[in-house]
C-alpha cells in the first residue's frame, strides 16, 4: 500500500490524478464492454453454421501463434518507449516507438495474408455465422491495432521534431495503455477464438 | 565482485532511481523479464495445443494460461500494480460489464428469447 501510494502523482484535480489518463482509462472501460460484447458474440454463434468452411478448416495455428508473439513483443518495446519516455531517455524513446510501429505493422500484414487465405479457402464476411462473427471481431481488432500505429507514428514524427520529452512523457503514456489494451484483447482473442476453437 | 559486476550493479541502481523520478517503479529489467515470461506462457500454450493426452484439461489450462498473460500486461506494462486503485476499478468495471453481458445474452438464448 504504502509503496502504491508513492507511485501515483498527486495533482491539483479534484482526484488528484490526472484527467487526461483518467479519461483513458474510462475510454478503455468502454473498449472493453465493446470487446467483450463482439467476444460473446463469437462464442454464442459458435458451432452453430450450417456449412463450411469451419475454423478447423481455415485456422492455421503456428502462423497466428507467431502474429501473437509478434503483438506481445510490441508491448515490451512500448514499455520500454514509455520507461526511456519517463527517464528522458528521448533517443531510446524514438528507437522503442518505431520498433513497436514497426511490429504493429509485422501484425497487420499477417492478418492481412490470413485473411487473404481464409477467402481464398471460401470464408467470406458472408458465407455463414462463423464467418461472420469472425471477421468481425478481427477486423475491429484490426482497425484498433491501424489506429495505434498511426498514433505510434505521429508520436515518433513528434518526437523526431523535439516536441516530446520527459515534460510530457503522459502522451507516450497514454498511447501505450491504448496499444497495450489491444495486446490483452488479442491474447484473449487468441485463446478463446484460436486455441479453444477445435476442443 | 568483478568490475563488470561492479558497473551492472550501478547501472540498475541508476535505473531504478530513474524509475522513481519518474514515477514508475518498473524497471527495464522488469520489462524484460516480463517479455521473457509472455514469450515462455505463448510456447507452453502452443505445445500443449498440439498434446493428445491433455486433450481433457486444455480448456482450463488455456483459460489460466491467457488470465496469466493479461494480469502480467495489466499489472507491469499498464502499471495498475503502481499506479491508483481508482484506475483498477474503472478497468474492472468495464471487464465485469462486458462478462455480465455474456451471460445475460447466453441466459437469453439458451432460454429461447433470441
Amino acid at each position: 500500500m504504502a509503496q502504491r501510494t508513492h507511485a501515483v502523482e498527486h495533482l491539483e484535480t479534484s482526484t488528484g490524478l490526472d484527467n487526461r489518463k483518467l479519461a483513458m482509462w474510462l475510454f478503455l472501460a468502454s473498449e472493453a464492454l465493446f470487446f467483450g460484447s463482439l467476444i460473446a458474440t463469437y462464442l454464442l454463434y459458435r458451432d452453430q453454421s450450417q456449412e463450411g468452411p469451419f475454423p478447423e478448416d481455415v485456422f492455421n495455428i503456428p502462423f497466428t501463434s507467431v502474429s501473437s508473439f509478434i503483438l506481445l513483443m510490441s508491448s515490451t518495446t512500448m514499455a520500454l518507449a514509455v520507461g526511456a519516455a519517463h527517464r528522458g531517455r528521448l533517443h531510446q524513446m524514438r528507437t522503442w516507438l518505431l520498433c513497436t510501429a514497426l511490429l504493429g505493422i509485422s501484425f497487420l500484414a499477417g492478418q492481412a495474408f490470413e485473411f487473404t487465405e481464409f477467402v481464398h479457402k471460401g470464408l467470406t464476411l458472408s458465407t455463414n455465422l462463423f464467418g461472420s462473427s469472425f471477421y468481425l471481431l478481427t477486423g475491429f481488432h484490426g482497425a484498433h491495432v491501424s489506429v495505434g500505429v498511426l498514433i505510434l507514428l505521429s508520436l515518433w514524427v513528434m518526437a523526431m521534431r523535439g516536441r516530446i520529452g520527459q515534460h510530457n512523457a503522459l502522451n507516450v503514456e497514454l498511447a501505450g495503455l491504448y496499444w497495450h489494451f489491444v495486446d490483452i484483447v488479442w491474447i484473449l482473442i487468441f485463446t478463446l477464438i484460436y486455441l479453444l476453437e477445435p476442443l | 565482485m568483478t568490475l563488470a559486476e561492479l558497473r551492472g550493479a550501478r547501472r540498475r541502481r541508476e535505473e531504478e532511481g530513474e524509475a522513481h523520478a519518474g514515477g514508475l517503479h518498473a524497471t527495464t529489467a522488469d520489462y524484460i523479464r516480463v517479455a521473457v515470461a509472455l514469450f515462455i506462457i505463448t510456447s507452453i500454450e502452443v505445445a500443449i495445443y498440439y498434446i493428445e493426452g491433455l486433450r481433457g484439461v486444455l480448456v482450463e489450462l488455456f483459460l489460466a494460461l491467457s488470465g496469466l498473460k493479461f494480469l502480467l500486461v495489466v499489472l507491469w506494462y499498464m502499471h495498475l500494480r503502481f499506479d491508483s486503485r481508482l484506475f483498477s476499478f474503472m478497468f474492472a468495471f468495464g471487464l465485469c460489464l462486458a462478462i455480465a453481458l455474456f451471460i445475460a445474452v447466453l441466459a437469453t438464448m439458451k432460454a429461447g428469447l433470441l
